[in-house]
């Protein structure tokens, strides 16, 4: 499974817009990429352009062996014959059907004897059985994101489009989210595109990122090597430094909002107090995500702090980066003293957990 | 049937088939309007919007010439119904029916507009044609703005009066609409009966008119 996309469009300077191109060729294997930029780089063109709710000026879009759009040949498919499923920003399940309509509509053009089963298949596999009879209007905001993505796998997608899908979901159903759509990633042998200007989402999700500005992808590749190897310094500016550990949850106390985490950084393992994680289990392994500039350095030991082995420091603009063995990066306002040893201090309101392993 | 009660059956006949046929032509060209882009749609906007600000004689003038005997259009009815078309009963539903469809197709097409298009996007990208879409997600979606339309469209059905003397004529008990009638007791002097029909025909079209505003009133909440 594989989308090859090549597309670009220029949008007319008009009266409300400035004149805006796009221009950008990469392809998504199965897994997910993950279109990171901030408003208005064209991500979400990216993806109508792919849907076939626009047409391209030229280019050609191709998932697996068919041509979904190409200029030269003059192939611009409907999105009804694109086999792309689409989850907007927006709620958009049909406010006038219940949840069960929602997904008997997508079913409609499977037959007829197979409609009934897929539809309850999907009911099942979202946890919807109990909402099914309701109005989207009359279930939670992570029900009708679960029934926007289970209608749209209903028609069986060889790609699924997510545009911002996380946008106006609350914390704990931001990580269901995740959960869902790090499931479907196991489970499904299609790309996943999703659109996003949250690094969290980027990094906890995307298997390949794609960076968006003004219109270009100005690099691409695995999270990580995004993180730590930025291609210029506007992708530095935009991805800042993010550090991303392993952990294992010992303890979880939502009375007091805290957790105790066990995280290992290069063999060393060590422990530290976190915030409450709702929608976890003691035992479960997860990956945290804290920022470079979230993070203190110390010359001794302390609460919540791990002992690290500094590597390198680097003169920045206004602050210092230190390079800790193993991948930990911490930016300091000012220079620190140079400390026999170090010990970092990672305030618990800055680990956050976004997805499971 | 005495002159009071069959000028007023026989107008709310005719707006009642009118509002059916200016539905079925007004949805489909506001669906057009508010959907679709081709050249010419702005000639075809004001086209449609004409109706509304014609003297209601020169529409009549019109139709009179699209639908005589001697026209095409007149031919062909006249084959196929054994009758002609102008001075009958169904000449006036033709006459209430382009009276009605510029309020309508206003109406209808604020209201396909005012929905999110994000849902036809979807609908498209699960495979649903242009049709399916329409019946089961703008149609529903745009049910109250659609349905006052039809409101205000029967309503102006009921009280066309020029386009109608001009088409389907002044006939008593045959095409003489309320609207008509009402004229005809003023000039021969029976105030009485203007009086009665005028009564009846104002107390329908404030029911009509109080029904779709609050129609469209609760649209807007």
């Amino acid at each position: 499974m594989k989308l090859e996309t090549r597309v670009s469009k220029v949008l007319p300077h008009g009266d409300d817009a400035a004149g805006f191109s796009l221009d950008v060729e990469f392809s998504a294997d199965a897994g997910i990429t993950v279109l990171f930029g901030p408003s208005g780089a064209g991500k979400t063109l990216t993806l109508d352009l792919i849907a076939g709710f626009a047409r391209p000026d030229s280019g050609r879009v191709l998932l697996n062996d068919v041509l979904l759009f190409d200029a030269a040949a003059k192939v611009h498919l409907k999105p009804q014959g694109r086999d792309c499923g689409y989850v907007s920003q927006r709620d958009s399940l049909f406010p006038h059907m219940t949840i069960r309509q929602n997904l008997a509509f997508a079913a409609e053009r499977r037959p007829r004897l197979e409609r009934h089963r897929r539809v309850q298949e999907m009911i099942d596999r979202f946890h919807l059985a109990d909402v099914a009879g309701r109005l989207p209007s009359a279930v939670s905001g992570g029900q009708r994101q679960r029934c926007s993505i289970a209608r749209a796998l209903i028609t069986a997608p060889k790609a699924l489009l997510l545009d911002e899908p996380a946008t106006g979901l609350d914390a704990p159903l931001r990580a269901e989210l995740f959960q869902v759509l790090l499931e479907l990633r196991k489970e499904l042998d299609i790309p996943l595109l999703y659109v996003t200007h949250d690094l969290d989402e980027a990094v906890v999700l995307g298997d390949q990122m794609l960076i968006y500005d003004a219109g270009r992808i100005v690099q691409a590749g695995e999270p990580q090597t995004v993180l730590s190897r930025p291609a210029t310094a506007k992708v530095a500016a935009m991805v800042g430094h993010t550090n991303i550990l392993d952990a294992e949850i010992l303890a979880l106390d939502p009375g007091r909002d805290t957790s105790r985490l066990r995280i290992s950084i290069n063999g060393a393992a060590g422990e530290l107090r976190g915030p409450y994680l709702p929608g976890q289990l003691i035992g479960d392994r997860v990956r945290i995500v804290t920022r470079a500039d979230e993070l203190r350095v110390h010359g001794a030991p302390g609460e919540n702090r791990l002992p690290a082995v500094l590597e390198e420091s680097v003169e920045r603009a206004r602050m210092m980066e230190l390079r800790f063995r193993g991948g930990l990066v911490v930016l300091a306002s000012r220079r620190p003293r140079d400390f026999r040893e170090w010990f970092i201090e990672f305030p618990p309101e800055g680990l956050r957990v976004l997805g499971a392993l | 049937m005495s002159s009071f009660t069959f000028p007023l059956l026989l107008s709310l006949k005719i707006a009642g088939i009118s509002t059916v046929f200016s539905l079925v032509a007004g949805l489909w060209l506001a669906w057009l309007l508010a959907n679709r882009a081709f050249p010419g749609k702005e000639l075809l906007d004001a086209v449609v919007t004409l109706p509304l600000i014609f003297p209601p004689t020169v529409l009549g003038y019109y139709l009179l010439v699209l639908l005589s005997r001697t026209s095409p259009l007149g031919h062909v009815y006249e084959s196929v119904f054994g009758v002609p078309l102008v001075f009958t009963w169904p000449a006036a539903v033709v006459a209430a029916t382009i009276h009605a469809i510029p309020l309508l197709v206003k109406s209808a097409r604020a209201g396909f507009e005012q929905t999110d298009p994000v849902f036809a996007r979807t609908a498209r990208s699960l495979g649903a044609n242009e049709w399916r879409i329409f019946w089961r997600v703008t149609l529903p979606l745009a049910r109250r703005a659609v349905m006052a339309a039809g409101v205000i469209a029967f309503a102006r059905s009921l009280g066309d009066f020029g386009a109608t003397l001009m088409i389907a004529g002044d006939i008593p008990f045959r095409t003489q609409t309320a609207a008509i009638a009402i004229y005809d007791a003023v000039e021969s002097n029976q105030t009485r009966l203007a009086a009665a029909l005028t009564l009846v025909l104002s107390a329908v079209t404030l029911a009509i008119v109080y029904t779709a505003n609050r129609i469209e009133h609760r649209h807007a909440r």
